[in-house]
């Protein structure tokens, strides 16, 4: 599903490489947690592969299935299957959430020559799925993250998820700001559209997600390199001895 | 010789126009207004309060270019009453709502309607000092037609103006609101290439008077508009106005609270790319005790478009407890636009709470990203943003479904300009 192969990436303003050769195979199906220390590169390849500015790709691919990632827009990934559940999700005052996410559900559907769901039908959709993450029609209709807490904003990345199913679904330290409650309604979700066909990439500093999402693979990344990849086991390994030990043995 | 620009400016103008026959007070008004206009002139770039607008568009003596279309109608499908004026031609259509006398500004002079006579240039005179407004004064002159409107009780449906045709009109338009009455006037149109629009609004204790104005989207006209208001007690007066792609718009809002516990507000948002200018000048004077007033302007500008926002608060000695807000925004969406603000706050009362801000901005690169990475295409993307920015604007307008359908508006002349 994502392949990724010798990516080396530096700031596009800056003489700073923050991937220095990533390696990783997502197929479909499957679960990988990326772990690591702040400041391995866990956001910049979260964000490189979604077509964030800012950053310059000097070496290595990436590809979503046939699609060569790194040659496309970021809507042109999204429509391609990749979604980027963000770490701050951003305010947008004036937009309303509801008018948001059927704009991004209608322009992916066009840009896949599929037809456009009329209000009725997205409407539908929409509260169903909006239920199950517990974002009641208020939340639905007040601006674009505005005034939402923590746990809402997160709830509300994974019901932009739920419509837009996604190939490829890439979750950036979603357990940032959450309480215990939120964490365990976020995995529910995300768990929800665990499918034989989707692979996930969740990036997180902390074992305690993985107790919710459980992993199928679990690498190690630090210093813009994964330096170790194992089974849910190491994750639990970082979680007891912390990632000095694991960084000692690689050097 | 000395050669004075500026009379020769305004002799040349005014040797293009006629003075409208007819006599009674409406010509008296005329003779009046002329006098005042000879007196000062027309205005030059060296005039403080025209530094930043080229007044020369509204100096020829004719306008530099044709008359456009009647343009789209914004405000289609509404419930309203449609006064349509193309070009001279003017027709009262029947059926008027309720709680309103309408007459044309002929039929008022004709007829001596007195609450007209008595407003007729009246607050166009009082706004021009202590900055005088030449225009104004040239139109109060000039003018070739008009409404006057009195509003005794409340009325259900809106009053839309639309104004078309028309090469280089000058219209005049007063509106009395009696006490306890409350009225919702809409203007649209793009009449001519150049046309020039005073309001006189009286708003008496305890009334309401809303207003909301369409301009554009239209690449070639030229706009100047003076919108003058009194506020008696505890009145409540709401403009906003909408502008899209008008190539040159010099929009004035003079509004003097002269009752005690009375609100007004002016706002607007405006867009436009390329050979655009567009001109808020805000005059706010409080002259009574606790009166509020906001005046919020969102300007988006790209490819060398150009925003200007003048605004003044005034509070007058003894006007305590007067609470005034003031801001203008602009989203530059390319380096070449540009925009220029002038706030200023003249504070005479020591109880008083005054606050104003400017800022000028790019698009918010994470937000452009966020929605992209969502599927949006930057250009779509970008107009949700847009209208992000300017929403803190629209959500001036009091009425629920209006400012709906011009939130409807705005996304849909965004979408196509």
């Amino acid at each position: 599903m994502l392949t990724i192969k010798n990516l080396h990436v530096k700031l596009e303003d800056e003489d700073k490489q923050i991937l220095r050769g990533i390696d990783l195979t997502v197929p479909a199906g499957e679960v990988h947690a990326v772990m690591g220390p702040n400041g391995s590169g866990k956001s910049t390849l979260s964000y490189v592969l979604a077509g964030r500015g800012g950053y310059e790709v000097t070496e290595g691919e990436a590809h979503l299935g046939d699609v060569d990632l790194l040659d496309i827009e970021p809507e042109e990934r999204a429509a391609a299957g990749l979604f980027l559940a963000f770490q701050y999700p951003v305010e947008i005052p004036g937009v309303g959430n509801m008018t948001f996410l059927r704009t991004a559900v209608n322009a992916q559907r066009k840009a896949r020559g599929e037809e456009e769901l009329s209000a009725g039908e997205f409407l539908k959709v929409i509260r169903a799925k909006a239920k199950d993450l517990k974002i009641d029609a208020e939340m639905l209709k007040r601006p674009v993250n505005v005034g939402f807490s923590g746990g809402e904003k997160k709830r509300n990345e994974i019901l932009q998820m739920a419509m837009l199913e996604p190939k490829m679904c890439i979750l950036d330290e979603t357990d940032s700001g959450l309480d215990v409650d939120a964490m365990k309604l976020v995995s529910e979700g995300v768990n929800a559209l665990r499918d034989p066909n989707r692979g996930f990439l969740v990036i997180t500093h902390y074992q305690r997600l993985l107790d919710h999402i459980k992993p199928d693979v679990v690498h190690i990344m630090a210093g813009g390199r994964i330096i170790k990849s194992g089974g849910p086991e190491l994750a639990i390994e970082v979680e007891v001895n912390g990632y000095a030990d694991i960084l000692e043995g690689t050097s | 010789m000395v050669v004075d620009a500026r009379k020769i400016t305004t002799d040349e103008r005014l040797a293009a126009l006629t003075l409208p026959s007819g006599g009674g007070w409406l010509g008296a008004a005329r003779k009046n207004a002329l006098g005042r206009l000879q007196a000062v002139g027309l205005p030059t770039r060296r005039d403080e309060y025209w530094r930043y607008t080229n007044p020369a568009p509204f100096n020829r003596a004719t306008p530099a270019q044709g008359a456009g279309g009647p343009g789209e109608d914004p405000f289609a499908g509404m419930d309203a009453y449609v006064i349509t004026i193309d070009g001279d031609a003017l027709d009262l259509p029947d059926g008027a709502p309720d709680g309103v006398e309408i007459n044309t500004l002929s039929q008022a002079a004709e007829a001596d309607i007195h609450w007209a006579r008595d407003l007729y240039a009246t607050l166009e005179a009082a706004g021009s000092r202590p900055v005088s407004r030449p225009f104004a004064m040239l139109n109060s002159a000039f003018a070739t037609g008009g409404l006057a409107i009195r509003v005794t009780g409340p009325v259900a449906r809106p009053i839309h103006i639309r104004t078309i045709g028309g090469t280089d009109p000058i219209l005049h338009h007063l509106i009395k609101v009696d006490a306890d009455a409350s009225v919702t006037v809409l203007e649209s149109g793009s009449a001519g290439a150049r046309s020039n629009i005073v309001t006189e609004v009286d708003v008496a204790d305890t009334a309401a008077f809303h207003h909301i104005r369409m301009q554009g989207p239209d690449a070639t006209q030229q706009i100047d508009t003076h919108l003058f208001a009194r506020l008696g007690r505890r009145a409540t007066f709401k403009s906003f106005t909408l502008s899209a792609n008008v190539q040159l718009t010099r929009n004035e809002a003079i509004l003097e609270i002269v009752g005690d516990d009375a609100s007004a507000h002016v706002g607007g948002a405006a867009f436009g790319r390329g050979d655009f200018h567009h001109d808020d000048t805000v005059f706010v004077t409080h002259g009574a005790l606790n009166g509020e007033s906001r005046q919020v302007f969102k300007k988006v500008l790209r490819d060398g478009a150009t925003g200007v926002f003048q605004g003044k608060i005034l509070v007058r000695e003894g006007a305590q407890k007067t609470d005034g807000y003031q801001i203008s925004q602009a989203l530059l969406l390319d380096d070449d636009a540009q925009f220029l603000a002038k706030p200023e706050l003249e504070i005479y009362a020591d109880d008083v709470a005054c606050s104003h801000g400017s800022t000028t901005g790019a698009i918010d690169e994470t937000a452009l990203f966020y929605l992209r990475s969502r599927g949006v295409p930057k250009r779509v993307a970008t107009d949700l943003l847009v209208l992000s920015f300017m929403a803190e604007a629209v959500e001036e307008i009091a009425d629920e479904d209006l400012r709906a359908h011009i939130g409807a508006v705005l996304a849909d002349w965004l979408s196509r300009h």
